[in-house]
């Protein structure tokens, strides 16, 4: 039933932008969607981690990109909080966390201790809080434990 | 004489099976080198859910009757006795699992964790729970014996499938081929023991 009048509704709206060009487009429909935060993606948080030029000893990258929602214009100079549970410590240990900046294409690039499973998933933590945009918490899984890189995209609401 | 000697190779196969069954995976959780990066306490959360995935393969067994030298009764009050370090085993488990990572655990209690993991084990911990209550307070179930058997078996299955989904789903210090032989059993006895049990009657059974 459910189906039936969703379908409907589609259809609807379908005809309708298709017999009336342009009059009715959803504002973000052509453009670029903005990132959601992903359950759990703020866990262990530690606010104001420091800009570092490599987290501990590294071996490990941690890369991805913010960009501006709709446009699509890639964000430079974003600080971007990176944590996760390494071969160097936990989730909560303060010297597991830090930030890096984007560069002008809006891509980011952080070394860091390899990511060991913890809780189950080989997973990362990514923040932006900077407050230009609103916050966005990441928790991407890696596909193994054995990567050496985890990849990230931020696609940001401006305030 | 004859029958003696049978029962007697037969209650060292079955325990020598059983002890394997359940040394291995744990002998091989503790090899694991995850645990050179982790903290005692983490180490100690995750060692009391490997062993309370071990000893619940125990349960059907003992209800059952099926295990040499613990029959039916004796079988019985073991299980009831392995029930209760099985509740404080699930309990150490969430704690240290707590005080390693509180956000995660508050997430997986209030069914709101990224990890699909997590959901069974909550699951699991309920019905581990609600099934200790109801063995507790079995007296008062006295006039409704079958339902107290219905009631402690649903859980028991509610236990049983909660606990496997979440050790398979789970990558962490248990070695995959160990665990997933040990969940295979539990849940091959686990269906052996309520099939003996069909019917739900409390009427002992001498067939066995």
């Amino acid at each position: 039933m459910t189906d039936v009048l969703t379908n409907r509704r589609t259809l609807l709206i379908a005809a309708s932008v298709a017999v009336v060009p342009g009059l009715f487009v959803p504002a973000r429909a052509q453009g670029l969607a903005p990132t959601p935060s992903m359950r759990g993606g703020a866990n262990n948080y530690l606010p104001g981690a420091p800009i570092v030029d490599r987290i501990g000893g590294g071996g490990f990258w941690m890369t991805g990109s913010v960009r501006r929602v709709g446009d699509g214009v890639p964000l430079a100079g974003q600080r971007i909080q990176i944590w996760a549970h390494t071969t160097e410590g936990h989730e909560r240990d303060p010297h597991s966390h830090g930030a890096t900046l984007t560069d002008a294409n809006g891509v980011f690039r952080l070394e860091m201790p390899q990511i060991v499973p913890a809780f189950g998933q080989p997973h990362g933590h990514l923040a932006y809080d900077s407050g230009d945009f609103e916050t966005v918490f990441l928790r991407p899984v890696m596909r193994s434990a054995r990567d050496t890189s985890l990849h990230a995209d931020f696609v940001l609401v401006p305030v | 004489m004859r029958i003696g000697w049978a029962d007697l190779v037969r209650g060292i196969l079955v325990w020598t099976g059983l002890t394997t069954a359940v040394a291995v995976p744990v002998a091989a959780a503790a090899a694991s080198p995850l645990l050179a990066w982790r903290e005692p306490i983490y180490i100690a959360a995750g060692f009391t859910g490997v062993i309370a995935l071990a000893l619940l393969l125990f349960q059907p067994l003992l209800a059952g009757g099926y295990l040499p030298g613990l029959p039916a009764l004796k079988g019985q009050r073991v299980h009831r006795l392995v029930g209760g370090v099985l509740v404080a085993a699930v309990i150490l488990h969430v704690a240290g699992l707590w005080v390693t990572s509180p956000p995660d655990v508050i997430d997986a209690l209030l069914f709101r964790s990224p990890t699909p993991f997590s959901f069974w084990g909550v699951v699991a911990m309920w019905a581990v729970f609600a099934s200790a209550l109801m063995a507790a307070s079995r007296r008062r179930w006295r006039r409704h014996p079958h339902a107290w058997r219905l009631g402690h078996t649903v859980l028991a299955a509610v236990i049983v499938v909660g606990s496997v989904v979440h050790a398979l789903l789970i990558e962490g210090t248990m070695e995959t081929k160990s665990k997933a032989i040990l969940c295979g059993l539990l849940i091959a006895a686990t269906i052996m023991a309520v099939a003996k049990m069909r019917g739900w009657t409390i009427r002992a059974r001498r067939d066995s």
